[in-house]
């Protein structure tokens, strides 16, 4: 209870200011929007709300126990492999962060051109979304994945041929079981044309492939897919963050080369809020999950991991390869990149204020989410033909560039404090949690203890003593 | 052993499916018809092609016969599984008896026909092809098919047309029911004549009876309060 100095508020008066936990003015605010619209609330980008994350783990660098490496004389490879089991091409990556799968229709052509030039340029991949494969992205893009969506619009033969590896899209972390949406503002004639539909529609894609039902289907699926292309293609099955370690293992079953988890903080153009709140799970949580269906089925290394959702620093990287990732799949951080949620948008070489139009869509440079509306004020997130120019493909490009380069960077520098010559070595091993949350998702112990919550017989016996009492 | 003689008759009791498709994606100057044997239900035979050849499966094919063709002419003197000529874009693919489910998903372009009827979700996600079945379909044909016309001879399960987009499905039989926002709207000449040149080009005999044409009411074309849940 607050008191003020003069004393006159004191008592009845400060509770007149009493928030309600259960009903803040959030609530207050969502509860009155649904009751004037009748209709849940589309957003972009991921879950806002705190959850563990990469943030709650720590590094135990190396010190006397463990030996670290120079970091200007001794190298330390990041040269990430994908694809080894069944492709005839695996794809071979200079670094093990990629670009996650982004449709051109969510961002404008110049944006999917400054992705594919950064990617190549760093040596990376790149990713298609839902809506197809554009000349431009092809044409950028030295590794570019094509994605096998449910609403397989823009899907085709032709691309199919031409693309790296195929991503079989089962779900994504920030609406796992929930199908694409992009609301009537982005679907412009271009967008209209490349996925047959009427322009300026409300689109809603399918939540499920219409060719195939359940992991038996799903193995057939992807050796069709195989036959077609002759077996040349790593395929990628990409799964939202749910039952991680019973999907993953169903997708490695069903033949997948590559499994890619995306966990709830994973962005999204358009979906309802309550799917990107309330769906899924953390992507700490999945990665833990994913590796040890991996390791339980003996494929550890046979079939690579790659884990997205809400990764923005090499920080993170380092923590998902040591937890047992392969890759990483950045999307949000990227658009970051490029400007996303900046104040400014760049023209001429000079900075321009977007102020104006971030108020317009009733926001301001930090707390945007707009991306549905297709008026970002950026450029990134929009088909509108005088916005989409804010964002240039050579500026973009040499920004995504530069965040890519920091992360591999910062990721070897890890690497090498923790005397590692190559990031794949990283391993759970050089990690401790700050929170016992982190520490049973992560399976890492405590900071300063020895305590994984929720593993090894220790606490099985705890749980079977209290069990024991209660009968 | 076909690639080396060039012959174009492949035994699957003898030679893999692999092999097979291999063979189709190749160089295939001067092939006319390649004839398949044994097919005995197996998967994907005859995907991905990508020439004006004809392929002639002499038996039943199991999930996905002539997926993605472009091209080509395909036959299936039997039964076809899940999904035959699922995402195809051009080209020919008929099936001389009965199709499962996914017949023609989210096909681009060509022409699909099934003699017998064709199961679950037929044309599910169509995207500009024309399929001509000459019995009836199962529940949910046509579910959100964006582009492109479905001929019904026989009678239509449930929910047919869900969500539809601008494809247009024409029904000689009964409709169980229809599925959100597919609506009946009267037959024009021009329909008429698309079902004639349809019915001619699949080499189908007219059914009794007249046609009738199943669309889209486009009420869910745009986010509605009003639509009380039937997104």
């Amino acid at each position: 209870m607050t008191t003020s100095a003069a004393g006159e508020d004191d008592g009845p008066a400060s509770l007149q200011l009493e928030e309600s936990a259960g009903f803040d003015r959030h609530v207050i605010q969502y509860i009155q929007r649904a009751a004037a619209t009748g209709l849940y609330e589309i957003r972009g980008l991921g879950a806002k709300r705190r959850v563990p994350h990469f943030d709650d783990l720590v590094f135990l660098g190396a010190s006397l126990s463990r030996y670290p490496l120079e970091g200007y004389r001794e190298k330390c490879s990041s040269t990430t492999v994908l694809g080894t089991r069944f492709a005839k091409r695996p794809l071979e990556l200079a670094t093990p962060i990629t670009i996650a799968g982004m449709s051109f229709g969510a961002l404008s052509a110049n944006v999917k051109e400054a992705l594919g030039r950064a990617a190549t340029e760093v040596g990376t991949s790149t990713t298609t979304g839902d809506g197809g494969m554009t000349p431009e992205e092809r044409r950028s893009s030295r590794t570019l994945v094509y994605q096998c969506l449910p609403s397989r619009y823009g899907f085709n033969p032709d691309d199919l041929r031409q693309a790296d590896a195929i991503e079989v899209v089962i779900g994504q972390g920030a609406k796992p079981g929930g199908g694409g949406m992009l609301l009537g503002q982005k679907v412009s004639p271009r967008v209209a044309a490349m996925r047959t539909l009427p322009e300026g529609i409300d689109q809603r894609s399918a939540c499920r492939h219409p060719d195939w039902t359940g992991p038996d289907d799903l193995a057939i699926k992807i050796k069709e897919l195989r036959e077609i292309t002759d077996w040349e293609k790593p395929i990628y099955v990409k799964i939202g963050a749910t039952r991680v370690f019973h999907d993953v293992k169903l997708a490695v079953h069903a033949g997948a080369d590559v499994v890619v988890v995306d966990g709830m903080q994973g962005g999204t153009a358009a979906t309802q809020w309550a799917f990107i709140e309330h769906v899924g799970i953390p992507t700490l949580a999945a990665v833990r999950q994913a590796v040890a269906a991996l390791e339980d089925m003996n494929k550890k290394g046979e079939v690579q991991l790659i884990v997205s959702g809400g990764i923005r620093t090499g920080a993170d990287v380092s923590k998902a390869l040591a937890l047992g990732a392969d890759a990483v799949s950045i999307g949000q951080g990227v658009l970051v990149a490029l400007g996303c949620n900046s104040s400014t948008f760049v023209k001429d070489g000079a900075h321009v204020s977007a102020e104006a139009d971030y108020r317009r869509l009733g926001t301001a440079p930090g707390y945007c989410h707009h991306c549905q509306t297709g008026r970002c004020p950026v450029g990134v997130t929009t088909q509108h033909p005088v916005l989409e120019q804010r964002l240039q493909p050579e500026v973009g490009a040499q920004r995504v560039r530069n965040y890519l380069k920091t992360l591999n960077m910062e990721l070897t520098m890890i690497a090498r404090a923790c005397g590692k010559q190559d990031v794949h070595h990283l391993e759970r091993e050089d990690l401790a949690a700050l929170t016992i949350e982190a520490a049973a998702m992560a399976g890492v112990p405590l900071a300063g203890t020895s305590w994984v919550p929720g593993s090894g017989s220790e606490s099985a016996q705890a749980g079977m003593k209290v069990l024991e009492r209660q009968s | 052993m076909s690639q080396m003689t060039g012959e174009k008759v492949f035994d699957l009791e003898r030679s893999s499916v692999r092999e097979l498709n291999q063979f189709l994606h190749g160089e295939l100057t001067g092939v006319g018809t390649i004839t398949v044997k044994n097919p005995d239900g197996a998967h994907s035979l005859a995907v991905g092609l990508d020439s004006p050849i004809r392929v002639e499966i002499e038996g039943h094919a199991g999930y996905y016969a002539a997926g993605m063709n472009q091209q080509a002419t395909v036959r299936v003197h039997g039964n076809a599984g899940p999904g035959v000529a699922e995402n195809m874009m051009s080209g020919r693919v008929e099936v001389n008896g009965f199709a499962s489910g996914g017949a023609g998903a989210s096909a681009h372009g060509g022409l699909l026909v099934i003699r017998g009827d064709a199961g679950l979700r037929c044309g599910i996600s169509l995207k500009g092809a024309d399929i001509v079945v000459g019995g009836g379909v199962g529940s949910f044909s046509a579910f959100m098919a964006q582009a492109g016309r479905l001929i019904v001879c026989g009678d239509a399960a449930e929910g047919l047309g869900d969500s539809l987009y601008e494809a247009v499905i024409y029904v000689a039989g009964e409709i169980r029911s229809l599925g959100a926002d597919a609506r009946i709207e009267p037959m024009t000449e021009r329909d008429r004549d698309a079902v004639r040149e349809l019915l001619t080009a699949a080499g189908i005999a007219p059914p009794a009876g007249e046609f009738k044409r199943v669309a889209s009411a486009r009420s869910l074309y745009h986010w509605n309060a009003d639509a009380n849940q039937a997104y």
